[in-house]
């Protein structure tokens, strides 16, 4: 990563600040940072979680000691394939968390790697569950295979058209992809509600008075390899997931359409001057961008959800947790699985391993937001971590020379 | 001869991972004294001034002001030792006035807590009275000339009440006239008693300013000369270490076919403003073509028409024969248009991609850098690795980061880049800027080269001298038209005139 010759004096940080977008000056400060920063990053974040515990009048060690348990990570002391077993239910239910975090995790990634903040992982992500569910529960008397693909490939392409929108706005009139991708999160959350509300086209056809969708059929639905399939096993699209963090990194690292995303990302007018189409990379990476959180959307849906209650979608997180998994993450492949791991364990072991004795019941599911809150305003204040590391040196090689 | 020194340095020492940035650099600087520091860059000029300006610490030596020995922890610490710098890079607040910049930091107060708006002004007003540095104190930065920022910026280092001032290649940023309004500054900062170290890599700048010139060379002091005696010559051979040749030596143009070809070429900035208008000239295989030209009077925006970077409004342009209508950059590349654009930072490279990639930024998506969409990272570093070696570019291989190197390798990474691509139209918009003696040495000779190699080549530049030294035809720009043509021995006040739009009717 750092290929920097040792011959060559550190560039004046003006010369970063002159040039490039955004994207570019928080990748460049990230890898002066190094793995060290995320990692110092993520043990601040959980000191200041376990101090408002602590504050709460609860031990802060027995609070996150019920975490690790209620993620199952206890699994990995006693393995064992039995799933009626805790800690293993409690191990498949966080990597469920995780395979949906390594992907709209990589949704915000990608985009960030294009020079854009895709903040409209969650709408994508509603896409992608909406699609998913009406495919899954038409063509009852399709295959089970053909079925099953396309409604992952459906959710996907759903999540593309969803965030290609933005990228269409801020190619074509230069509207800002923040905000329309918030705009877009917001039309998918009221578009849910309508489909799966009262007389929605996607409500339920037995009972209409339940707003809730109907079950996605046997057939649509992803085979399950660990735990059972009626309280939620993982199912075979948590390999999806891994294999959508190597797809990320070949896409980036090996293709030429992740050079034009890289070159846009960190230098759009530099691109524009070498031949590439600045505009069409614009809306590409918004749209594979979108494909990877309208992917969590299709999984979730075909692999353990089935279906949607309208009650479900303003309890829905996982879009925004993305931005935190890609922030924490570094934007990498590697970064964002292991981040996703980490808020996906997070995530269940806060609601299901927490007893009431050992935290404050009201803490308990809100622990996971402290901490992802915390995170992301520290990965923001890398530059103040990285200054007060960097000055510490300086004060240590002062009083060198002063001895 | 008993001088008296406001500033010693003995010493200096200054260590970065991997690099001595200064080695042993002693420096001198007497009472009213403009004392030029004169180095490539990279030679450690910087290093020095941001260890005097409190910015750096040094690994050894010491530094005394007035004698007695000092040393800095902040640059708070130098502004109260009287020390100012105004940096290469303005430090100004653009929606602030050009009081409220000043007096940033050490505002003078009514009432305790209010600031003294009045007060501010009158105190601006005075100190440009007295040093003949002209500037409105109630205007805002954002809507004053470049050269009146630097103005502000020297006049806050005497607000602050500087006796040593130090400029870091003040006129880098500026056009020839404010450079010219620059130095009448600061003869009369030196009449006042004001010292200033004046920090150059331009020998023409220095023998006309400084009364005294040290030279660093790599991080060492080379020598300390006075002006008098002093020419370019001697002063090139000291920076670079080895005889450099100032003028450049090229045979007779051997013009062939026509390989460019501009008629009436309009085009429009962003605001809709006509900024060249009907220009029409050729550019033949195997001669260089000089656009002369004060900045801002149409040259970026006739350089982006040709090269597809922006769409002409109306006219035509032919590459080899083939008209170009609307063309994108793609299709002028492809047609035979290479580029060396003004700002090789901003465009020219991508800093954060390496060497390797940057090298391969026209031709990422062909063979045999890829296939099919897919890229071969080795064909790329291989081939970087072979430009490397060809073009001499130092201070990295194929997998250091551009941004790291100096000013004038990552030239050569762009030129490597533009030549090896073997283009019929070579575009050379302000080669040379900022780079250092031996850089534009090597510069000037390669696009002799390429001449002789049969390529058309556009110079755009905005030095006259270079203009009239590279180019075997000139054509002069002014407000978007083409008013004058020289072709052979062509009179520098001529074109200069012209430059300036005096002979408009005539043309």
């Amino acid at each position: 990563m750092s290929a920097q010759a040792p011959n060559v004096p550190p560039e004046s940080p003006e010369q970063a600040a002159e040039t490039g977008t955004l994207a570019a000056r928080i990748w460049l400060r990230q890898r002066s940072g190094g793995v060290l920063v995320p990692v110092f990053t993520v043990v601040i974040a959980f000191l200041i979680g376990g101090a408002v515990v602590a504050a709460s009048g609860h031990n802060p060690f027995t609070a996150y000691h019920d975490i690790l348990d209620g993620a199952g990570l206890n699994w990995f002391a006693h393995p064992t394939t039995d799933t009626v077993n805790t800690a293993a239910y409690n191990l498949t239910q966080t990597l469920l968390a995780t395979t949906t975090l390594i992907l709209t995790g990589l949704a915000v990634a990608f985009a960030f790697r294009c020079g854009m903040f895709n903040i409209g992982g969650q709408g994508q992500y509603f896409v992608g569950l909406f699609v998913a569910n009406w495919i899954g529960t038409s063509w009852v008397s399709m295959a089970a295979g053909p079925h099953v693909v396309l409604g992952i490939a459906a959710a996907a392409l759903a999540g593309a058209v969803w965030a290609g929108i933005a990228g269409f706005l801020k190619a074509t009139v230069g509207a800002h992809e923040v905000i329309s991708t918030i705009m877009l999160n917001w039309i998918a959350y009221w578009a849910g509600s309508y489909f799966i509300g009262d007389g929605g086209p996607l409500q339920n056809s037995a009972n209409a008075s339940l707003p809730v969708s109907n079950d996605v059929v046997p057939g649509a639905q992803l085979p399950v390899f660990w735990g059972d399939q009626v309280l939620q096993g993982v199912h075979i699209g948590f390999f999806i997931a891994l294999a959508a963090l190597v797809v990320f990194w070949l896409v980036l690292n090996r293709t030429t359409l992740g050079y034009e995303v890289r070159a846009v990302g960190f230098n759009p007018e530099a691109a524009a001057y070498g031949g590439i189409n600045v505009k069409k990379n614009l809306i590409r990476a918004m749209a594979i961008s979108g494909a990877f959180a309208g992917l969590a959307g299709g999984l979730d849906m075909l692999g353990y959800l089935y279906r949607i209650s309208v009650s479900d979608i303003p309890v829905s997180q996982v879009g925004f947790l993305g931005i935190a998994v890609a922030l924490l993450g570094r934007n990498t492949a590697v970064g964002v699985g292991l981040a996703a791991f980490l808020f996906g364990a997070l995530l269940f072991g806060t609601t299901h391993g927490l007893q009431s004795g050992s935290i404050d019941p009201q803490l308990a599911s809100n622990l996971t937001y402290i901490i992802q809150g915390l995170i992301v305003l520290f990965v923001g204040a890398d530059v103040l971590i990285l200054y007060v590391w960097n000055s510490r040196r300086r004060l240590r090689r002062r009083a060198q020379v002063v001895a | 001869m008993a001088e008296e020194f406001v500033l010693e340095m003995r010493g200096i020492r200054k260590e970065f991972p991997g690099i001595v940035a200064n080695d042993d650099v002693s420096f001198e600087l007497a009472r009213g004294e403009v004392h030029a520091l004169l180095g490539e860059n990279g030679a450690g000029k910087s290093t020095l001034m941001n260890i005097l300006y409190g910015l750096y610490k040094a690994d050894g030596g010491e530094i005394r002001l007035g004698g007695r020995p000092v040393t800095f922890a902040s640059a708070k610490d130098a502004i109260e030792a009287g020390i100012g710098m105004v940096h290469q890079h303005f430090m100004l607040i653009p929606v602030m006035t050009v009081a409220e910049n000043i007096v940033l930091g050490n505002e003078p107060v009514r009432d305790g807590v209010l600031l003294d708006e009045s007060g501010a002004e009158e105190r601006v007003r005075d100190l440009s009275q007295r040093f003949g540095l002209a500037v409105d104190p109630t205007a805002l930065v954002s809507q004053i000339t470049v050269g009146q920022q630097q103005r502000v910026e020297i006049l806050k280092a005497l607000y602050r009440g500087a006796d040593i001032l130090i400029l870091d290649e003040p006129t880098a940023v500026l056009t020839p006239q404010e450079a010219i309004e620059l130095f009448e500054i600061i003869r009369s900062l030196q009449a006042d008693g004001k010292s200033i170290i004046f920090i150059s890599h331009k020998l023409n700048e220095v023998l006309e300013i400084a009364d005294r010139i040290t030279v660093l060379r790599r991080g060492k002091t080379i020598e300390t000369v006075p002006r008098e005696g002093a020419t370019q010559e001697s002063l090139a051979r000291a920076m670079v270490g080895r005889e450099v040749l100032l003028r450049v030596e090229k045979p007779p143009a051997q013009p062939g076919a026509t390989l460019l070809e501009v008629r009436d070429l309009l085009v429009v900035d962003d605001r809709g403003i006509e900024k060249v208008s009907a220009v029409s000239f050729d550019v033949r295989a195997g001669e260089i073509v000089g656009i002369a030209g004060v900045d801002g009077n149409g040259q970026s925006e006739l350089i982006d028409a040709i090269t597809g970077l922006r769409r002409a409004a109306a006219g035509t342009i032919k590459v080899a024969g083939r008209e170009c209508v609307h063309a994108t950059p793609r299709e002028m590349l492809d047609a035979g248009v290479g580029h060396i654009p003004e700002d090789r930072q901003r465009r020219g490279l991508v800093l954060e991609f390496s060497i390797a990639e940057n090298i391969a930024l026209h031709d990422y998506a062909d063979p045999p850098d890829a296939k099919w969409g897919w890229l071969f990272p080795s064909r790329l570093v291989e081939r970087a690795r072979m430009l490397i070696r060809q073009f001499d570019v130092r201070g990295g291989g194929p997998l250091t980061r551009a941004g790291g190197l100096s000013g004038g390798n990552q030239q050569k990474v762009i030129v490597a880049r533009e030549i090896s691509r073997d283009p019929k139209v070579l575009i050379a918009a302000q080669p040379t800027r900022g780079l250092d003696v031996g850089a534009i040495e090597y510069l000037h000779r390669r696009l002799v080269e390429e001449r002789d190699e049969g390529r058309a080549i556009l110079l755009i530049s905005l030095e006259l001298e270079e203009i009239l030294s590279l180019s075997d035809r000139i054509l002069v720009l002014y407000e978007g038209r083409i008013v004058g043509e020289h072709e052979g021995e062509a009179s520098e006040e001529e074109i200069g005139f012209e430059m300036l739009g005096g002979k408009r009717e005539a043309a």
